[in-house]
């Protein structure tokens, strides 16, 4: 048995692993045998592509230097990945996998410029081909590169949040694309080492800026659409090594990640096509804010005896309770009240927060059992027949105007029907718009009213109350 | 500073216009409140109470001279006579059923809002004392039908036989009625309900009731209210109310047209068809009555044993519960009139409910007010041209469609066909793994998509594949470039898979709890 036989026979055990893996990540009960089949499969994949390189190297000058570096880059990259993964916290987790998508988009943009650099010996007829596979490779490698760092800086709040609006950003977009398309060709005929830095170039700035005009609020989708570019990065390494587990592996991330983006646009009435296009979401406010009116306020205390004497409870998360870490405050309090013998569920929009499933992780970090917290499909029909509905930083996931107001910007988005209820009280900042920009009737209606102030901070005054 | 005063009611009436609670509201608005001497009593808010939550308790001379006066009822004539010169009164004046009073308001040259005439928005829902009041009627009428009805209104079965559930029909579902139908429903009743509004279907079934549709057409209420109804409708809605009649045990009729007397919707005929010991509450009496033979404030007993209440004080014999509900109504217009929170009370035509509820400005009547659209009913072509100007987004059509998967199909096939030897196996892989992980992928549970991004995350990391097959390469420049790739790669293999592991350790079922 060859080394590459091995190698190849060892890759397609990789990639059913993979698959494995995704498949078990899609239920509870079989999400961590998920994890395991992947971190195998990463395991057997690794080990083929290392045997791989040991037996290609021998007698190579280089050999040395590049196993030790590959060792060295190993040990150094472990050891930062599983220190980050160790630290960071729950409501951070949005911006840490944008981070750690933009390493994929770099990973893809370095392996494109080596393909070209390196001395591989390629076959006459196939070298414009290969010459193309380098542009894509580099090209959707770099678009990840920089949307992913623009997501993360957008995430931590080191770049403000708001959509750039360039003029004419259409024509620069697709400007970008077709002048894409015009250095490839003359690449393929022409191969020179600075049309490779131009599409570099361009590809960091169209990366930049599709995600930069996207505002903070659809963050959910954009992760999940550069979790689907990095995946057709390494799909394109793939086609540029000549490597079969690259092109799987890639596939199997880029189209399951687009799917993932599918749905979330699905839950936010977003077109598919204008997502990946980016710049989507930037519709102008039509100002509708004229149905204003006074809102009513209500203390802890009161909200308190409400919640004692409700016999069931459905609570609304948003990214405001990420942002006061009001997770473990708000899962006593359920604790608490479950004891008492109310009824008390989460009900999640898909896009609540900044990171599809953004609350679930952090409402399992609090130990919230799993059973209660159910999707907006699952409880929107219940919240009818409930007493108390508690709207814990949420805002345009629950804002009536979306079912109601054909005119509104977030008209036709699906939203939790949470003024149904028969009470309904919102833990809120201020009386400022959501990420949408859109003033929420909620506020005004009949049977909610305002908890102001902080949502961690308040929901320890209601446990105490209680 | 403005001095309110909360004056006694005529001795019929139980309730009163502020609560402790409601005077503490007040006062936080930077107003002085004073309280006439035993104002609360039949309410069960004694003086004491109001002086603890800071009122002042004066004679009634006094009360009656501050420069607001709250009220429940509308004043007398010799009520009238006591306010003081440019007093504001705020109370329930029913401005549309009595021009006079309103004539005679004017002519004492004070101010005179009438929280009877706030205007159906959501806005003003808080100071909406039709709406509470009725609420706290409907539920009080089911209560006294319970106490005149001589059987239970749920069905049992019991050791010594079996009880039947009794059967309520409400006429008219509007918040009275609503009201009516949940307190029928929550003590067991089957309960039928009637209203000229099928737009209120659903709400009859929210609260437990069943809605009888009269299947004829109607037009479109836009003011929130119930219209009078075509000739047509009547007489299907008369047949439906005879044949309700001969089988139910409690009717409850709820219909008001604003400004115009009650409709008549039970005649004689149909309660001589009701069994013996059957109860009518007749909430619209005081308008005329929607039964035949009821009396305004009476108890009528019927020929065949049914008895008719017509009272008209149903708010009143809940006057705790219906003074602080009305009480909280009268705060928020105060605290509408008063946006600074300084005691000045300012009176802003500008604002739709300030203008709605100012029947009489400084002696100058000012009713009626221009009318008001309910957000809640849009007329019909109001929101076409709001929509309008928004593109709809059309569906791309199943030719284009088709045309599209064609163009694709073509594409794929010319260039597999004509792409030298290793291209066309990667595009089968690459097809293939598409095919897989959107079917892999189909029914992800919601909860798991943080997880399944961050092992994605993790898989895509297997780039670093590719760097390590370059990382021997003869050229140095190349082998730091690939260590760097392969640094990188490697943060995200061990990090996506650590912290995918650290998140799935938190979640737990809880079956325990």
């Amino acid at each position: 048995m060859t080394v590459d036989a091995f190698a190849a026979a060892a890759y397609i055990v990789a990639a059913l692993l993979f698959i494995l893996s995704l498949a078990g990540l899609s239920r509870h009960e079989s999400a961590r045998a998920g994890v395991i089949y992947g971190i195998a499969g990463m395991t057997i994949a690794l080990g083929a592509t290392l045997a791989l390189t040991i037996a290609d190297a021998r007698g190579e000058p280089g050999a040395t230097l590049g196993l030790s570096l590959l060792a060295v880059g190993v040990l150094i990259g472990a050891a930062i990945g599983l220190w980050r993964a160790k630290v960071v916290q729950m409501t951070e987790m949005p911006e840490l996998i944008a981070l750690l998508h933009s390493f994929v988009g770099l990973a893809a943009v370095l392996v494109g410029w080596n393909g070209h650099l390196a001395h591989a010996p390629i076959p006459a007829q196939l070298v414009d081909i290969h010459n193309a596979e380098v542009f894509i490779g580099v090209f959707i490698g770099g678009v990840t590169f920089t949307g992913s760092i623009v997501a993360y800086l957008k995430l931590s709040a080191k770049m403000s949040s708001r959509p750039l609006m360039l003029p004419g950003k259409n024509v620069l977009n697709v400007g970008a694309l077709v002048a894409f398309v015009a250095l490839t060709v003359w690449f393929v005929i022409d191969p020179q080492l600075w049309l490779l830095v131009a599409v570099t170039v361009l590809a960091f700035a169209l990366g930049w800026h599709l995600v930069a005009s996207i505002g903070g609020g659809d963050m959910p989708v954009v992760v999940s659409m550069l979790n689907s570019y990095s995946g057709w990065a390494a799909a394109a390494a793939g086609f540029l090594l000549n490597n079969d587990l690259l092109i799987v592996t890639g596939a199997l991330v880029g189209s399951s990640g687009a799917y993932l983006s599918y749905i979330m646009c699905t839950a936010m009435n977003r077109s598919f096509l204008s997502v990946i296009a980016g710049g989507f979401g930037i519709v102008a406010s039509t100002a509708s804010d004229d149905e204003h009116g006074e809102h009513r306020e209500i203390t802890a205390d009161t909200a308190a005896a409400m919640l004692e004497n409700a016999s069931n409870v459905i609570i609304t998360p948003g990214y405001g309770m990420a942002v006061a870490q009001a997770q473990y405050p708000v899962a006593d309090l359920v604790a608490r009240l479950r004891d008492r013998g109310v009824e008390v569920r989460f009900g999640i929009h898909p896009v609540a927060g900044r990171l599809p499933g953004h609350m679930n992780v952090l409402l399992a970090e609090a130990k919230v059992p799993y059973d209660i917290v159910l999707g907006m499909d699952e409880i929107n029909d219940d919240f009818a027949s409930t007493s108390v509905v508690l709207v814990i930083g949420a805002n345009d996931t629950v804002n009536p105007a979306a079912a109601e107001d054909p005119g509104s910007p977030i008209a036709g988005m699906p939203v939790l029907r949470v003024w149904e209820a028969e009470n309904v009280i919102v833990f809120k900042r201020s009386m400022a718009a959501g990420y949408a920009g859109v003033q929420n009737p909620l506020f005004f209606r009949d049977n909610a009213q305002m908890l102001f102030g902080d949502a961690k901070e308040r929901v320890e005054d209601i446990i105490r109350a209680l | 500073m403005t001095r309110i005063g909360i004056v006694q009611e005529q001795p019929d009436e139980a309730r009163v216009a502020a609560t402790p609670a409601t005077v503490q509201t007040l006062m936080k608005l930077g107003h002085d409140v004073v309280v006439e001497r035993g104002a609360g009593a039949r309410s069960s808010y004694p003086d004491e109470a109001y002086a603890d939550a800071g009122a002042r308790i004066v004679p009634p001379d006094e009360a009656w001279g501050s420069e607001v006066v709250l009220k429940v009822n509308p004043p007398t004539d010799a009520e009238i006579a006591r306010l003081a010169d440019g007093a504001t009164l705020i109370g329930q004046l029913s401005p549309a059923l009595r021009p006079e009073l309103v004539d005679s308001l004017a002519q004492r040259g004070i101010t005179a809002l009438a929280l009877d005439a706030v205007p159906r928005i959501s806005r003003a829902q808080s100071m909406d004392v039709l709406s509470s009041m009725a609420n706290i009627a409907g539920y009080r009428a089911v209560v006294e039908a319970a106490h005149e009805f001589g059987r239970f209104f749920t069905g049992q079965v019991t050791a010594a036989g079996k009880v039947p559930p009794a059967k309520v029909l409400i006429a008219g579902a509007g918040v009275a009625g609503l009201a009516a139908i949940g307190a029928a429903s929550s003590l067991g009743a089957i309960v039928r309900a009637t209203d000229p509004r099928p737009e209120v279907a659903d709400q009859v079934r929210s609260v437990g009731g069943t809605y009888l549709a009269v299947d004829v057409q109607v037009e479109k209420s836009t003011d929130g209210y119930a219209k009078a109804t075509s000739a047509d409708y009547d007489r299907r809605a008369a047949e439906i109310y005879t044949e309700q009649a001969a089988d139910v045990d409690i009717i409850i009729t709820t219909a008001l047209i604003p400004g115009r007397a009650a409709p008549r919707l039970i005649t004689a005929a149909d309660v001589a068809l009701m069994k013996p010991g059957s109860v009518i509450v007749d909430m619209a009496a005081a308008q005329g009555g929607n039964v035949e033979g009821s009396v305004a404030g009476q108890r009528v007993v019927t020929a065949n044993g049914v008895i008719i209440l017509g009272y008209t004080d149903l708010a009143s014999r809940l006057a705790t519960q219906a003074s602080q509900l009305y009480g909280t109504n009268v705060a928020n217009l105060v605290a509408l009139l008063t946006p600074n929170k300084d005691g000045a009370i300012t009176i802003d035509f500008d604002d739709i409910v300030q203008r709605s509820v100012t029947v009489v400005r400084d002696g100058e009547v000012t009713w009626p007010p221009p009318a008001v659209q309910v957000a809640a009913a849009p007329t019909p072509s109001a929101p076409q041209a709001a929509a309008a100007p928004v593109p709809e987004k059309q569906p791309m059509s199943t030719a284009k469609k088709a045309g599209l998967i064609v163009v694709g199909i073509a594409a794929l096939f010319l260039v597999n066909a004509f792409a030298p030897a290793p291209l066309p196996q990667h595009f089968t892989v690459l097809m293939l793994s598409v095919v897989i992980g959107f079917y892999v992928i189909g029914k992800v549970h919601h909860a798991l998509h943080t997880p399944l991004m961050s092992v994605t995350n993790a898989i895509s990391g297997v780039i670093i594949v590719g760097a390590m097959l370059q990382i021997t390469d003869s050229n140095p420049l190349v082998q730091v470039i690939a260590a760097v790739a392969v640094l990188v790669a490697s943060i995200n293999i061990f990090g996506g898979f650590a912290v995918t592991r650290r998140m799935l350790g938190m979640f737990q079922k809880g079956g325990s709890r």
